[in-house]
């Protein structure tokens, strides 16, 4: 039952963010100061990560393939695909949900403890409007950073790769563009853009609707990780299977 | 002018507010006292429009907030102006910005005249020197005065707060106080203060109702509340020696 109070609250929650709106001038500052915290405050992370593991990935594929029959350049192709299927749209949003998520709860829940969200509604301002709104506009922009941890994690696996010579520059390159379907990109876009929209909003819901002060904050920004990660996975295999099976 | 006739509000079947009938006049501060739990910040934040009473009117200059349609408690909300406890003051903007963000949120104004307007306010609350500060960089008593800024700039015909003065120093509230009693009268705002600070019941007392267990227990003015005989106001301005001694020396 508490679960579909949650669930109803969230759906109100949504429609309440697209009426009754801010003024244009003041929205386009909010959804700047925006996309500086939530997207462009996230290249340096979701850089720094998708190197790496797109390194790890190569890595593991090379050192598992051990038949002579198996391709070299069986490596570039795996790596791209675990990237661009799984590792950039899902993982990427998942560890999004940590850093954009927690900050979102605990920016919004801060305002509410300290009774600023009163004080917007004792203005006759839209609150949810005012708080949601600007951050699912920029959040539109996650396929951006996606893009940029696509292509940061083939390079790590293709440095990874030739430095620590599993294969050739030649056959890593092949296998990348081996048996590409540019569909992939586009699903894995399709679902970056459901992602960022539960990104934005669930922990907005979890701060907003918060109670208690500031350890209330604390434990409502864990909560909205927990349950951002779950929608996403769930989300995930139905998209899946809509688009790819 | 708002005049309560018979509020009525409940929370999870506990009925927090027993039925409030109360008058607040312009230019005068109304104070609304007692001890925590007896209704007071509920029947604000019913006044504020936060919450919905159950039952009972509430008339602002004759207008029933109930009847209202959205946009006409949209009209209404922007005649109000609140001070919150603890201020609720922006963390991101400065003073300034603070002071501009409700006529830039609710006005056609031009930034030019927005930014003058805020400014004549902030020098109304002797605040001048800290435009550019943040919230933070503030003391709680300039934090006060920010928040009555901001809750003046749109000119309200009726103000809200908090109890304006919890968590000040005796010769700070004494300020906070005043300034809100001068701006009440300079402006013939309709002023409701939340407060169980007997400090501020002495200073700017006009009228002043009190609350127990959900109830209007007294309704009088600051020069009544020593000649009253009522049990429960005595027991709650009575409980400290300070009000002891005073009562001792005032017979």
């Amino acid at each position: 039952m508490k679960l579909l109070h949650h669930i109803g609250a969230y759906f109100i929650m949504l429609r309440l963010v697209f009426i009754k709106p801010t003024k244009a001038k003041v929205m386009q500052k909010l959804i700047f100061q925006d996309v500086q915290d939530l997207i462009i405050g996230s290249l340096g992370i979701v850089g720094f990560l998708s190197f790496f593991v797109g390194g790890v990935v190569s890595i593991q594929t090379a050192l598992n393939i051990e038949s002579p029959l198996i391709p070299k350049n069986l490596v570039g192709f795996a790596t791209r695909q675990s990237v661009i299927l799984e590792f950039a749209p899902t993982f990427m949003c998942i560890i999004l949900a940590g850093k954009v998520g927690s900050f979102i709860t605990s920016s919004i829940g801060t305002m509410r403890v300290t009774e600023q969200i009163d004080a917007l509604e004792v203005m006759g301002i839209n609150s949810v409007n005012y708080l949601v709104f600007p951050k699912i506009v920029s959040m539109i922009l996650l396929p951006l950073v996606i893009n940029i941890s696509m292509f940061l994690g083939i390079l790590g696996g293709y440095a990874a790769t030739l430095y620590g010579g599993f294969s050739s520059s030649a056959d890593f390159i092949e296998g990348i563009q081996m048996d590409f379907e540019p569909f992939h990109v586009a699903y894995a876009f399709i679902k970056t853009l459901l992602f960022a929209m539960v990104l934005a909003t669930i922990p907005s819901y979890h701060g907003y609707f918060m109670k208690g002060g500031a350890l209330e904050v604390g434990k409502a920004a864990t909560v909205a990780f927990v349950w951002t990660s779950v929608v996403i996975i769930v989300l995930n295999y139905f998209v899946t299977q809509l688009l790819l099976a | 002018m708002i005049e309560l006739r018979d509020i009525r509000k409940s929370f999870d079947g506990v009925e927090v507010l027993k039925g409030i009938s109360m008058t607040f006049e312009p230019g005068k501060t109304n104070l609304i006292i007692g001890q925590s739990g007896s209704g007071k910040t509920v029947l604000l934040k019913c006044l504020l429009g936060l919450h919905q009473p159950d039952g009972g009117t509430m008339l602002f200059n004759n207008r029933a907030f109930g009847e209202m349609d959205d946009d006409e408690q949209r009209t209404l909300r922007r005649e109000m102006g609140m001070v919150f406890q603890g201020s609720a003051l922006f963390d991101s903007m400065t003073v300034l910005e603070n002071v501009m963000f409700p006529m830039q949120m609710l006005t056609k104004q031009s930034e030019t005249a927005i930014r003058k307007a805020a400014e004549e306010v902030i020098e109304r609350v002797n605040l001048v020197e800290s435009n550019h500060k943040l919230p933070a960089e503030l003391s709680g008593g300039m934090q006060k005065r920010v928040a009555i800024a901001r809750a003046i700039v749109m000119k309200p015909k009726y103000l809200f707060c908090d109890e304006p003065n919890s968590g000040l120093d005796p010769k700070t509230a004494i300020v906070i106080d005043n300034l809100v009693r001068e701006i009440t009268q300079e402006n013939n705002i309709t002023t409701v203060i939340n407060s169980h600070d007997m400090n501020s019941v002495m200073e700017i007392g006009d009228t002043i109702l009190f609350l127990k267990n959900g109830v209007k227990a007294w309704k009088g003015s600051k020069e009544l509340i020593f000649k009253t005989d009522n049990k429960a106001i005595c027991d709650f301005v009575y409980s400290s020696n300070l009000m002891k001694k005073v009562k001792e020396m005032y017979q």
